[in-house]
């Protein structure tokens, strides 16, 4: 399936859970914020979300400095 | 210092007038309107209180934690001789030299899971303005999660020198403005400096005026 990941289309196998996804690509997840379709998804439902084909996801993971 | 003692500081409505000269009264009543609240007072959140501070914003809410450290004064609003005084102290000091009748509320504590939905209760716009990645990502799931009504304006990434293009403005979604280049991480050898500092919190300062003028 295909899903717009930060802007990019990205290719996924079927049924990829959000969590895995983010574990693959590294992200700390004390230090993100993710928003599949423009909602924010709870830190709580990481591991339960399903991506599915279309979805629009927008990971932000924040850097110190401010 | 005779001088400055006759000095007379100008009524309210002087300071009023010449704000509503330049933004029309439209404009100024939204500002005054407007309930900000920004958590932490560094080289983002003294900057971003000091620009909305300036052009009217009715009601401030600044928060943070620690003191003036000498080690701030390279890129935040402060002065030597406010080191060692609680930042939320010191700002305030030197906002209300700025604008006398400001309605400015502090509140100097760390924020946690506990306390933001009290922190935040009164705040349109929550503006985040934190040095810690953890702080800024709790902040922003918090707004988005408990509070789709208000707005959340963030930073991440504005590090070093230069590259003061890549510095921008992004809409997440609807109520989540991300300012910053997204990459620049402060650590030793790429040291947080005022001007990149200062570009990303008139960023997001400005973010929160068209918000303010625009959509509150």
């Amino acid at each position: 399936m295909t899903i717009t990941y930060n802007g990019e289309k990205t290719e996924l196998a079927d049924g990829t859970r959000l969590g895995d996804f983010l574990r693959e690509k590294g992200y700390r997840p004390q230090i993100i914020a993710v928003e599949i379709n423009l909602a924010i998804v709870p830190k709580s439902d990481y591991e339960t979300v399903v991506l599915k084909e279309g979805d629009t996801l927008e990971v932000v993971s924040f850097m110190g400095g401010g | 210092m005779q001088m400055q003692e006759e000095r007379k500081i100008p009524a309210r409505e002087e300071i009023r007038s010449v704000r509503v000269k330049r933004h029309t009264q439209e404009v100024q009543e939204k500002l005054e309107r407007a309930h900000v609240a920004i958590a932490g007072l560094g080289g983002l959140g003294s900057n971003i209180s000091l620009s909305l501070l300036r052009i009217g914003v009715g009601h401030l809410h600044l928060i943070d934690m620690d003191e003036v450290d000498l080690s701030n004064i390279n890129r935040q609003q402060y002065r030597l001789r406010q080191v060692g005084m609680l930042k939320t102290d010191a700002l305030k000091e030197e906002l209300l030299d700025i604008d006398p009748y400001a309605d400015i509320k502090t509140t100097c504590v760390r924020i946690d899971e506990t306390n933001m939905e009290e922190l935040f209760a009164g705040a349109d716009i929550v503006c985040e303005a934190f040095d810690d990645p953890v702080c800024k990502a709790m902040l922003v799931n918090f707004v988005l999660e408990k509070h789709p009504e208000k707005y959340i304006v963030a930073a991440s990434g504005m590090a070093g020198y230069g590259k003061s293009n890549e510095i921008r403005t992004r809409q997440i979604s609807d109520h989540f403005i991300l300012c910053g280049d997204g990459t620049s991480e402060g650590h030793k050898g790429n040291g947080l400096m005022a001007p990149r500092v200062a570009l990303a919190a008139a960023h997001e300062a400005n973010a929160i005026v068209e918000l303010i003028i625009d959509r509150l």
